[in-house]
């Protein structure tokens, strides 16, 4: 846990509620997330884990300020944050990336609205560091799913943001493509000590990755219902930190957490 | 034998050619008076008063084309007319879709009426057309872009409005500005939807061209037709609608190619994911 006593969180949502209206009939409601607070240090890593359907991606929306809370309040940096979230990047659960784009096009696509000088040159360079630099010139629909979710990674952190925001980037890939994934963000993510969101339904993904844990309940009106610190020492392998003690100690803590949450999601989910 | 030239891949352009010749060669011989016994008609040269014999009609081709020549100013005409009722129409239907597919409201109050006008039978605007743009050009592009517009129109609208919204949040969150949005993702997600409509429209704005030549003109190859219809010449009337199809062919292989150089970005087989 990085010390961040004085400085003010570069990410913290407080009391934030989250209520959909149906469009068709507007006397149903339904709310996702009740009374959520929750603060991500600058430089830290924090993973939000939880039940399907719980309401883990409305959080993120809220934190990238695509979404508005229905009350509460989501402060960067100590401000209050209005409109979208400049300081943070997004790399979204589904396919994101401009499909009439190549992959060099994609990865250049935030620079070019920001009007950089020398767009090309830095996504060249991203590219190359998520191991693709001689694929720039393919298009989405000719990458690998895992090609595609390196491009959209190298997209969102191309622009340097100060807040990371991660939507289940890997839940898509094979097992190996996704530990290899998660040992190239660790990386990335050791060398520039970003705040970092992640959400996650896979338990082992969220510890071996995380400073900390958070678990959601199951929705509807999810909220946080345990945090655990992850101890483990860095810089970690996702692959072998999965068979060390103190990793099956903390699994079978916030397991015994969030077993009863999975299990009640899962039979409002089979009632539905 | 039949193993040698049984359909295949390899053989497609000969069946295809085959089966045109095949077609001239009956017309020829249900036709040309003397060849079989008339079986419908009373006489031998009725089938081809109402028919018209290929022969006579590639002579007129030939004619049109090589003899005389003078074709020419008529197919310039003709053509001129659809490219710019093509052009006008799809400028003016990607833009209009592209306003009212952003502007809920404003798609709201002109849903019914974008309706009516496209319920509208458009052909017969073209005699108004003619008194208010003379029986020049301009009357035909005006009854072309008619028919082209709400083609493009509905097509740019539906994509955009199916733009992808994982798409347009990221863009959005990598900090693209309105404008940006509207040039980076509206318009190429739109684009695809235009180009799927261009086939039916370069089409149509040939009918918008040809029709507006045939009901009033002094040029054109509806008009070329619509003189020897007056003189119950089928054979030139024939020969004019099969000037027109090989044109029209030749203007839909033209959009084809500008479609693949464009979209090619597109998965082509396997995934055929529109977004």
């Amino acid at each position: 846990m990085p010390s961040t006593a004085e400085r003010p969180p570069a990410l913290a949502l407080d009391g934030v509620s989250c209520t959909f209206v149906s469009r068709d009939d507007p006397g149903q409601r339904y709310t996702a997330v009740r009374d959520v607070s929750l603060a991500v240090g600058a430089g830290e890593f924090v993973s939000v884990v939880g039940p399907t359907g719980c309401g883990k991606s409305t959080l993120l929306n809220v934190a990238a300020g695509l979404l508005e809370p229905s009350s509460g309040t989501v402060q960067v940096f100590g401000q209050a944050l209005s409109g979208l979230n400049a300081r943070a990047g997004y790399m979204f659960q589904a396919e994101s990336l401009m499909p009439w784009r190549t992959a060099l096009q994609n990865v250049m696509a935030g620079l070019e609205f920001r009007g950089a000088a020398d767009a090309r040159a830095q996504a060249e360079d991203w590219l190359k560091r998520v191991g693709l630099g001689g694929f720039g010139d393919r298009y989405p629909h000719q990458l690998s799913g895992g090609m595609r979710k390196r491009v959209s990674l190298a997209q969102t952190l191309v622009l340097d943001p100060d807040i990371i925001l991660m939507d289940e980037p890997f839940s898509a890939l094979d097992i190996q493509t996704r530990q290899l994934m998660e040992n190239e963000v660790l990386a990335l993510w050791a060398s520039k000590k970003k705040a970092v969101l992640f959400i996650t339904h896979d338990l082992d993904e969220a510890i071996a990755m995380s400073d900390r844990v958070v678990c959601l309940s199951a929705g509807p009106a999810a909220r946080p219902i345990g945090e655990f610190h992850i101890d483990l020492a860095r810089p970690r392998d996702v692959a072998e930190v999965r068979n060390t003690p103190r990793f099956i100690e903390l699994h079978q803590a916030i397991w015994g957490v969030l077993r009863e949450e999975v299990l009640k999601g899962y039979q409002q989910q089979l009632a539905a | 034998m039949w193993k040698f030239i049984q359909p295949r891949p390899g053989n497609l352009r000969a069946w295809q050619l085959g089966l045109l010749l095949a077609v001239f060669g009956l017309w020829h011989l249900l036709t040309t008076p003397g060849l079989i016994p008339p079986f419908m008609f009373e006489n031998e040269q009725q089938a081809a008063f109402f028919f018209g014999e290929p022969l006579k009609i590639f002579g007129r081709i030939w004619n049109w084309f090589f003899a005389n020549a003078d074709i020419y100013e008529h197919l310039w005409v003709t053509l001129l007319e659809t490219v710019l009722a093509f052009g006008i129409g799809t400028t003016l239907g990607l833009g209009a879709g592209l306003w009212l597919g952003l502007s809920p409201l404003a798609a709201a109050i002109c849903d019914p009426y974008i309706k009516a006008l496209n319920s509208m039978p458009r052909v017969i605007l073209a005699p108004i057309f003619a008194v208010w743009f003379g029986l020049g050009i301009a009357s035909k592009v005006a009854l072309g872009v008619t028919l082209v517009f709400f083609i493009v129109f509905f097509n740019v609208y539906q994509g955009v409005k199916e733009v992808s919204p994982v798409v347009l949040a990221n863009a959005r969150m990598l900090g693209a500005s309105p404008r940006q949005l509207l040039r980076h993702v509206y318009l190429p997600s739109a684009t695809s939807w235009v180009f799927s409509s261009l086939h039916t429209s370069v089409g149509l704005a040939f009918v918008g061209a040809v029709v507006g030549e045939y009901l009033g003109s002094s040029r054109g190859v509806g008009y070329l037709i619509l003189q020897a219809e007056g003189a119950f010449d089928i054979n030139t009337v024939m020969a004019g609608i099969l000037v027109l199809t090989a044109f029209a062919l030749v203007l839909d292989a033209a959009v084809g190619r500008l479609e693949r150089r464009l979209m090619k970005w597109q998965p082509r087989q396997s995934q055929t994911e529109k977004l």
